[in-house]
């Protein structure tokens, strides 16, 4: 049975399980979509570069509830992070009992619970809004899906001091795994977190990860956010991050693909406020089959707003990178500042890069400007190396290592780019300093 | 400059220069397409049996995809009846003129009011025009000059009279009939349009022009151009257009194809100013072209365009790099004012080892115009040390106008280098403050900073396009600032 058939039962299979209730006409809704836009296909333009019809029509097991883990698998995925919140999602299911989080500027909560609290309006009110700007069934089986979610609250005037960690733990040992996560993270006025996801595949068979997190930030709230994929080539990822920036602040999200099979990282950045600022920031260093897309939009809606993006890529062996910027400038948005640059080193013949940079704007006082590149490692560089006794191949990782070194001065959490740093060493097999 | 000033001046005062109707009887078709008007347009030409056969086969292909016209531009316009439009219209003539004095006087006074008289031209610049008034050549001139040094230059059907064995070698060789939808409709209804065949190693001794024109009611005007350059040849090409006013909304569909053989280089400029519609977005060309060259090894294609007029335009001329060693260039600026719609742009693809492309696009926007940038960069597998570079820049006058990038890149190769940059802004306060200060006032600051935005691509026109062309930017965007 292949996945797209998987679907139709499982979905009602569980909105038989969940009730009805606010998640309930968002799942309905949400369904219908699906079922009149179907996977996408490369007919539809935002999917030019990336198919998914060969893996849909494989065959996944769907999950709709939790196996919990060993104690010896959350340690084999966890960084070594003291007082972080540990946040757990196993086969797209967020597993609350194995989670930690004892910061009391935090409400942690399942999706579901969430719909029923104190909380209910900020799933009104933030829940979903991906939808307006991702109009593809990839985004809408996700929301047919909305059940055992996860709900955060960063609590007013508070500052989070130790980063949270989510976890995504799939386990494929038995079979081929689709899993679904979602996540609604609210932060409120004042307050300030860095969030990091990852993700790890536990298991021989594939696994397939579609995921939409959505983050709510409002008035003078500061948000970091690191989505970090360093699984295998049977690991498939979608995911949509929907950055909704609803007062002024300040974001910050950086994506960093290391591995994987094909992956597709949707970001949209919001600047619903005036006087917003936010940075996109990712690498994609592959080789092998992987496939990375990364589509990006940032919608400037208000004036004086700024954002920067800026992503680079390394490709090596078979594997194929996509980047796509889009920024929006609306015509209130006067005295837009929004750059965007995208940068690829092709290391192998075999390795392509299909990139579009651009720019869709209806205000005439802005400064935008977007660029990109494709090309090899400065020879002059390499040279300079050479003549100094560096042996080729360590002259090259040097270099790409630099390359990459733009990027990942952007990780502001010590353990995190310690471990990336060390992953990248390994992939370029050379030790720096 | 204070030519320019006069300029603004005097088409300040008057509607659209260019807007009136010369009253010749035409010999024309029907409304409507199907068979029977193809089989029409074709005997009305004489053509041979198997010209009628390759329409024919466009024109089954056309039906096939008739309901899949293409939607992905960045354009809205009310959906075109084909059924309701004259595909064909000739200026009555009793016999070939074989000289300028032969030509119908009123066709003549149109020219003169135009400003291209055919012989001010041909006495003093030197430059051979093929005129068309809607659909039939009129005149050729130079053309004795041209064939003593084994030049062709003549309208297309003329071509497929006299030359069978190049057109049917190369007619649809660039531009397949199944390209897209335009191109099918093109090649199954064109009426006339230029053919140019440069044999090997000569260089073409005076610019080559053609001034087109839509003329009567309701045609359509669907052109098609052949340019061939063989092995070391040289030719640049001069395309400019006016129209006349019209209410009703014109359709355009015209083909160009340009072969240049191993070391040929072919430059190819282009002024288009139809008429865009009034202020209120009412009327206006529908500009839907299809642009596109070949180069054999170590040759070159450049285009250059200047686009100020059309109510739509939708055109991205192209160059497949085919051989080793050639180069492929894009120059263009598209100024868009009050309702029009621009979405054009180029396509790099680079087939052969070393080659090389530029791209220099400049967009204006004013108005309530939508302008947009579409292109394609594309590297094969064995584009060896490749190149590319693009620049494309957008002004946007006004606060209700909008300017959009849409540049696609796909490499496939480790050893090219492909670079795209862009920039969108404003003209700068200080800027005007500038000129303000020094006794310039602000719409002559502003035309004067738009032609040094648009300089580096003003810079490859030929002389006799450089002047007007100027002139047009000027007047395209009269009335925008302030």
């Amino acid at each position: 049975m292949s996945l797209t058939e998987t679907i139709q039962d499982k979905y009602n299979e569980l909105n038989a399980a969940a009730g009805n209730g606010l998640l309930g006409s968002i799942r309905a809704k949400a369904f219908e979509l699906y079922n009149k836009s179907g996977i996408p296909t490369s007919r539809n333009e935002e999917w030019k570069y990336t198919r998914l019809t060969g893996l849909t029509n494989k065959n996944f097991a769907v999950h709709t509830t939790a196996v919990v883990p060993t104690k010896e698998m959350l340690n084999n995925v966890r960084l070594q992070s003291e007082f972080a919140a540990e946040l757990f999602f196993v086969n797209g299911v967020f597993v609350k009992e194995i989670s930690t989080f004892t910061n009391d500027a935090l409400v942690v909560l399942s999706l579901h619970e969430a719909a029923d609290s104190e909380y209910k309006t900020y799933v009104q009110q933030h829940l979903n809004q991906s939808s307006k700007y991702m109009k593809d069934g990839m985004n809408a089986l996700n929301a047919a899906f909305t059940a055992n979610g996860l709900f955060v609250l960063v609590k007013k005037n508070k500052v989070v001091e130790h980063p949270i960690f989510i976890y995504h733990i799939t386990g494929t040992e038995n079979d081929n795994v689709f899993v679904q996560p979602r996540s609604l993270l609210v932060v409120e006025e004042n307050a300030q977190v860095q969030l990091v996801e990852l993700y790890k595949n536990n298991g021989l068979h594939e696994s397939f990860t579609n995921e939409v997190i959505e983050i709510a930030v409002q008035e003078n709230a500061r948000l970091e956010y690191y989505k970090v994929q360093d699984e295998n080539e049977n690991c498939h990822h979608v995911g949509t991050t929907h950055v909704q920036q609803v007062g002024k602040c300040f974001t910050h999200c950086v994506t960093i693909t290391l591995n994987g099979g094909t992956i597709r990282n949707n970001i949209n950045m919001i600047l619903e406020a005036p006087n917003n600022e936010g940075h996109l920031y990712g690498l994609y260093m592959v080789n092998g089959k992987t496939h990375v897309d990364n589509h990006s939009i940032v919608d400037n809606l208000k004036p004086n707003c700024f954002s920067n993006e800026f992503y680079k890529g390394i490709m090596d062996g078979n594997s194929t990178g996509v980047f796509n910027g889009k920024i929006f400038v609306r015509q209130d948005a006067q005295k837009t500042n929004a750059y965007q640059s995208n940068k690829n080193v092709l290391i192998s013949d075999n390795a392509s890069v299909n990139t579009k940079p651009q720019l869709e704007i209806f205000a005439d006082d802005v400064k935008c400007s977007h660029g990109c590149t494709v090309g090899q490692l400065d020879e002059d560089a390499l040279f300079y190396l050479r003549a100094r006794g560096i042996g080729e191949k360590k002259a090259k990782a040097l270099l790409l290592h630099a390359f990459a070194a733009d990027i990942l001065e952007q990780v502001k959490i010590d353990v995190l780019k310690n471990y990336l740093e060390k992953k990248i060493d390994e992939r370029l097999d050379i030790e720096v300093l | 400059m204070s030519e320019m000033i006069e300029t603004l001046e005097q088409t300040a005062l008057s509607d659209y220069k260019y807007g009136f109707v010369t009253n010749i009887e035409a010999d024309e078709a029907p409304l409507g397409l199907n068979e029977d008007i193809i089989r029409f347009i074709s005997a009305k030409k004489e053509e041979p049996e198997w010209m009628l056969e390759w329409r024919l086969k466009a024109f089954r292909y056309w039906r096939s995809i008739e309901d899949k016209e293409p939607a992905w531009a960045n354009i809205s316009y009310p959906k075109i009846d084909y059924q309701a439009t004259k595909y064909y219209s000739a200026p009555k003539q009793k016999a070939k003129p074989k000289s300028l004095d032969e030509v119908d006087p009123e066709l003549r006074e149109t020219f003169e009011k135009l400003g291209i008289s055919l012989k001010e031209q041909q006495r003093l610049t030197g430059v051979a025009v093929d005129a068309v008034i809607d659909s039939v050549s009129i005149a050729t001139t130079f053309k004795e000059q041209l064939a003593e040094q084994g030049i062709i230059f003549c309208s297309i059907t003329e071509a497929i009279h006299d030359h069978p064995d190049l057109v049917k070698k190369y007619l649809g060789s660039v531009v397949p009939m199944t390209d897209n939808f335009f191109a099918a409709l093109n090649s199954a209804v064109f009426t006339d349009g230029s053919f140019c065949y440069i044999p090997k190693g000569v260089r073409c001794p005076m610019e080559l022009s053609t001034y087109f024109r839509i003329n009567a009611e309701n045609t359509g005007q669907f052109e098609r151009t052949l340019l061939i350059a063989d092995e070391g040849a040289y030719v640049s090409y001069l395309e400019g257009c006016t129209a006349p006013m019209r209410d009703e909304n014109q359709l355009h569909a015209a083909v160009v194809e340009l072969i240049a053989l191993d070391g040929g280089e072919i430059k190819y400029s282009t002024v288009q100013n139809w008429y865009p519609g009034d202020k209120e977005g009412k009327g206006g060309i529908y500009n839907f072209v299809t642009k596109r060259g070949i180069c054999g090894a170590n040759a070159k294609i450049s285009w250059t365009q200047v686009e100020t007029g059309s109510a739509i335009t939708w055109k991205y001329p192209s160059v497949i790099l085919k051989g080793d060693n050639s180069t492929g260039e894009f120059y263009s600026v598209a100024v868009t004012n009050n309702y029009q719609q621009a979405d054009t742009g180029t396509k790099m693809m680079h087939v052969g080892k070393n080659t090389r492309s530029r791209i220099v696009s400049k967009g204006i926007s004013a108005g309530k115009s939508q302008n947009s940038y579409r292109g394609l960069v594309q590297v094969g597998k064995n584009a060896h040390n490749s190149r590319n570079f693009s620049q494309c820049d957008s002004l946007l006058l006004g606060d209700k106008c909008g300017a959009h990038t849409f540049p696609y890149i796909e490499t496939k190769n480790s050893t090219s280098i492909v670079e795209h940059e862009a920039t969108t802004s404003k003209i700068g306060e200080d800027q005007i403050f500038y000129c303000n200060q020094r006794g310039i006032d602000t719409e002559t600051a502003v035309a004067l900073i738009i032609n040094g935005f648009a300089k580096e691509v003003m810079n490859q026109l030929p002389m006799e396009f450089a002047v007007e062309a100027q002139k047009l930017l000027a007047i395209s965007l009269e009335g925008s600032v302030g």
